[in-house]
């Protein structure tokens, strides 16, 4: 099948949705591609790389709509102002179209595309499951645009990120909140703490605690309990008194820090706001706010979409295109991420993508197959990390399962897992009987020992029942490269049988000299042999 | 100095032996601290033997001296002679020489009459009498025969006899029997024919019990063997009334014990049924002819050379073939010349390669291959897929696919190592002969697989030549 790639002519966006070395893997998986002339050249990939990675190019970028089986894209179709028409309409149907497309905002198009009959995936909608992270383009565009937030922050900051002690005095370090700890927040923490500020982030969910902190960040705790986790690992609305509790926290932080970055989304929903225009009025001059959720209306009162405004000496950014403006990365990531869907959809490396509607990411990603709009897609079959309240509300709600809603679906696949939990325990039941008896067992033996056996034979089976345990435990610690040398010298060691011998030796009865004498001379050979052929065997082995 | 000061002391010194002892089994959990722990057995040893020397013998010291001098020179010769291939069989006669031992220090216990005259601590010393030689007996009897499996003068096919567990059965019975037969004997001053007649049975049993054990079980008959000679030990201790005895016994009896436990989960086999003997032979069905598995693909030195130059990433298997075509010092040669070139080369080894636990590692050690490259099943398994060539030295059931694939395989369950699931295995083996297992290999058959026919040593020397040219 033949893969092209079209200029994108959204103003200012400089990505490309494939790159001359992924071209190569492309070519490699058996597709033919063709990109239209100058489309890397604003992320600094020129005709030439292309061309000589296999790529054919294409002047016309009609020829190339029209020519191609799949078109690969960053942005979704919209007025193409050169040709004069919506980009849509270059398509026909049967070809497949992937690009980023936000489905709930764009219904109309989805309904457009559909009535052309041109499968569409959108990279919006890849679901969120280990197997597909490899695909997730939004988390690859996330990371650059989190980094990105932090050099714009730079830019209009007008001090030192780090902390210095100066032959001319001290600079104190900035101090930078990021609020949301995704993807792009937690890149935003690593970078801004790279160029050495002092980094605090806030989530909403508790349980990133842990990667804040593994960025060398500070996460801040509200004192106050609340899930903040919704479906897909995503965060969700929450409740007034969380809002309330929250809101007072970056009114605080607000007055102290220099830098704000604000990620917070939730998706379907315009971004909350939370930093209002009267904590910007606390803020220090010649602070930043950069609001990377501009897009969706922004989280700070005052952010003007895709520009730069100072207000009380503080200056918003609310740069829309964070990832284009570090195009030559973006493209990069976001063409490796549609190499492994195509790799996904081409399992036989022959060329021919599948849209295989059985493979869950396949299906997640696909919003339009041919004729038909399948936007939403089922809910994923299992969260990352089921929350408790779920697992267990799971059970009884499986029986009403009969009417197969979307919910049900996922609770009723939750079943068998309960069930086999079940099982498991009782064969937990099962596997503890064998030791029961044997405890059992070993109490009756011991038992008896202790009413029959003399007190001078006692002290001895004490000896020697924690001396066995103490050869278990050394032994588990002998690693298995050791295991011959173990056994000679363990060999050595049993002969302190020796003692015996010397124990007798010195009997007046000849026969009892002579045995001990035999005895000797045997275990001689085991102790000398034994030990000697240890210590060769160690001290051959070398680092 | 009283006849008290002197006891105390070489209790105090037994004391101090027990624990060295202890350590010398605990530095054996790294290489580094490993050599400290032999010479801290050593010490042991020697204070336990000399506090004893000093403090209780009181005559025949020059035949004493004699004794030990003429033992410990044939010891060491035997250390300093043996070749490391030899390992198993070395260790498995002085298993043999414990048995021996603890039989002889019994039957000159009882001959003696030392220990207490009547009643039950009598009955008791008694039966550790008869309890030691038991033991004693089987260890001496089964290490030999381990001996004469391992070194070839006894063919490695499991014997077994028709109705074999009812003999080793009735064996057991007629034991339990002379033991009662002993211990009222013994009360009139006799015993010594029951006492005899036992050891025949304990040497009988011991010598068909390892007949009856398959080549590919020596691991853990070799482990067993080391395991017993602990416990006659204890025994031997229980009857003289010597703790250093006891628990040094009991310190060698579980760590062997632990040996043949972790060998025989490394074989997915139950502890009895490697006892039972008949590994191969007696359950599980025939596996599938070997003529419709398909062809396999051979390749000669040059090539592997070749394929070798390009890898970046290799993992070298070796199992017990390596030892028998000494390729341990060529294999190194190969792994040095590799490593210096840039290419990622580790060893992965199987619990049961080779012939008793850990003794591919020392005959990887022997060739100076150093050991921070050299990995356990475990540590390694999961990497297979990122491996570009493996090279399987000598080795055959340890990677044997059908052990996870089918499980009708006799070797069904047992942990191999995943060599197919790298990019290219190459197989070393002298001829398509089946493994001790008696299993036909569907990795030979593998598209990835390719088979280098011929001597290790001789093929690895020409892919060496092959490498530098």
């Amino acid at each position: 099948m033949k893969i092209g790639i079209p200029n994108e002519t959204h103003a200012g966006e400089m990505r490309v949705a494939t790159t001359p070395a992924v071209a190569t893997e492309l070519i490699k998986l058996g597709f033919a591609v063709a990109i239209e002339s100058g489309a890397g050249a604003d992320a600094s990939f020129d005709d030439g790389a292309y061309r000589a990675a296999g790529a054919t190019i294409v002047d016309d970028p009609r020829t190339l709509w029209s020519a191609s089986d799949i078109i690969l894209k960053v942005r979704a179709p919209a007025h193409h102002k050169a040709l004069g028409l919506d980009e849509v309409d270059l398509l026909h149907s049967g070809q497949i179209l992937i690009s980023f497309l936000a489905p709930a905002q764009n219904s109309d198009l989805l309904q457009r595309l559909a009535l052309k009959g041109v499968t569409t995936l959108s990279m919006n909608s890849v679901p969120r499951i280990s197997r597909a992270q490899k695909m997730d383009a939004l988390s690859s565009m996330a990371n650059i645009a989190g980094y990105r937030a932090v050099i714009e922050a730079a830019q209009h900051f007008g001090r030192f990120f780090t902390g210095q002690i100066t032959a001319a005095g001290r600079v104190p370090p900035a101090k930078v909140l990021v609020i949301g700890a995704g993807v792009a927040g937690l890149s935003a923490i690593g970078t801004a703490r790279s160029l050495g500020a002092i980094v605090r982030a806030f989530d909403t969910r508790p349980e990133v605690k842990e990667q804040v902190e593994s960025m060398n960040g500070e996460f801040l705790m509200l004192d106050f309990k609340e899930e903040g986790e919704g479906a897909g690992g995503y965060a969700k609305t929450m409740s007034p008194e969380f809002i309330a509790a929250e809101m007072a926290l970056f009114a605080k932080q607000a007055a102290e820090v220099d830098i704000i970055i604000t990620t917070a989304l939730i998706p379907g929903k315009p971004a909350p706001k939370l930093i209002t225009a009267d904590m910007v009025a606390t803020m220090k001059p010649g602070s930043v706010i950069v609001d990377m959720a501009a897009e969706q209306g922004g989280n700070c009162e005052l952010t003007e979409p895709g520009g730069v405004v100072k207000r009380n000496g503080v200056t918003i950014i609310g740069y829309t295109d964070l990832p284009s403006r570090l195009a030559a990365q973006s493209s990069q990531l976001y063409a490796t991420n549609l190499r492994h869907l195509l790799a996904d959809m081409c399992k036989g490396k022959d060329g021919v993508a599948v849209v295989d509607m059985g493979d869950e990411i396949i299906r997640g990603a696909t919003v339009v197959d041919r004729h038909n709009v399948t936007w939403p897609p089922p809910p994923p079959k299992l969260k990352a990390v089921p929350s408790p309240a779920a697992a267990s509300a799971a059970h009884t709600k499986a029986d009403a399962a009969a009417s197969i809603t979307p919910t049900a679906v996922s609770t009723a696949k939750k079943t068998p897992a309960v069930a086999s939990a079940a099982n498991e325990a009782v064969a937990k039941k099962r596997k503890f009987a064998g030791p029961a008896v044997a405890f059992t067992l070993g109490a009756a033996v011991f038992g008896l020992i202790g009413i029959t056996a003399p007190p001078e034979f006692m002290s001895h089976f004490t000896i020697f029942v924690l001396a066995c345990f103490v050869g278990y435990m050394v032994v588990w610690n002998v690693t298995p490269a050791l295991h011959t040398p173990l056994m000679s010298v363990t060999n050595a060691i049993s002969s302190i049988i020796i003692i015996g011998a010397l124990l007798q030796i010195s009997s007046t009865d000849n026969r009892v000299l002579w045995i001990s004498a035999a005895v000797l001379t045997l275990t001689s050979i085991n102790i000398a042999g034994g030990f000697a052929v240890t210590r060769r065997m160690l001290n051959m082995f070398r680092k | 100095m009283t006849p008290e000061i002197i006891a105390g002391l070489v209790t105090v010194s037994y004391i101090g032996a027990t624990v060295l002892f202890i350590l010398a089994l605990g530095g054996l959990s790294n290489p580094e601290t490993a050599r400290q722990g032999n010479v801290y057995g050593i010490i042991g040893m020697a204070i336990a033997v000399l506090a004893t020397m000093l403090g209780v013998v009181t005559d025949n010291y020059p035949v004493l001296i004699g004794g030990m001098v003429v033992g410990s020179a044939i010891g060491l010769q035997l250390a300093r002679r043996v070749q490391m291939t030899e390992i198993p069989e070395l260790v498995a006669i002085l298993h043999s020489l414990v048995g021996l031992a603890a039989v002889l220090v019994c039957f000159a216990n009882f001959m003696g009459h030392a220990g207490p005259a009547t009643g039950a601590e009598k009955t008791i010393h008694d039966i550790e009498t008869y309890l030691g030689i038991l033991i004693g007996a089987v260890t001496f009897a089964g290490s030999l025969i381990a001996f004469g499996k391992l070194n070839g003068k006894i063919g490695g096919k499991p014997l077994t006899l028709p109705g074999r567990h009812w003999f080793n059965l009735a064996l057991a019975l007629l034991v339990i029997y002379f033991c009662v037969q002993f211990v009222q004997q013994s009360a009139d001053g006799r015993g010594l024919t029951p006492l005899l007649i036992m050891t025949l049975i304990a040497l009988i049993f011991g010598v068909h019990m390892v007949m009856a054990i398959g080549g590919a079980d020596m691991p853990v008959v070799v482990s067993m063997l080391n395991s017993y000679s602990g416990w006659a030990a204890s025994a031997t201790g229980f009857m003289l009334d010597n703790d250093l005895l006891i628990v040094t016994g009991a310190l060698v009896g579980s760590s062997g014990a632990i040996l043949s436990f972790i060998m025989c989960k490394a074989m997915n086999r139950s502890f009895l049924s490697v006892i039972a003997g008949g590994f191969g032979t007696a359950e599980g069905s025939a596996p599938a002819d070997a003529g419709e598995q398909g062809d396999v693909i051979a390749i000669d030195a040059a090539d592997t050379a070749a394929l070798l130059k390009d890898a970046k990433n290799i993992v070298i298997v070796p199992g017990y073939g390596m030892a028998v075509a000494q390729a341990q010092h060529v294999v190194n040669e190969i792994t040095t010349l590799l490593r210096s070139r840039g290419a990622k080369v580790r060893f992965a080894i199987h619990p049961v390669a080779g012939r008793m636990p850990g003794h591919m590692n020392v005959l990887l050690a022997e060739a100076r291959v150093p050991y921070d490259i050299v990995f356990e099943m475990d540590e390694i398994n999961h990497d297979f897929p990122h491996v570009d060539v493996s090279i399987v030295i000598g080795a055959n059931d340890i990677v044997n696919p059908s052990a996870e694939d089918e499980p009708n395989s006799p070797i069904a369950g047992m942990p191999v190592l995943q060599v197919w699931k790298g990019m290219t295995t190459i197989v070393m083996k002298r001829s398509m002969a089946t493994g001790y297992a008696g299993v036909q290999n569907p990795l030979f058959f593998k598209e990835n697989t390719r088979m280098l026919f011929g001597d290790a040593k001789k093929t690895l020397e020409a892919v060496l030549a092959a490498l530098r040219g």
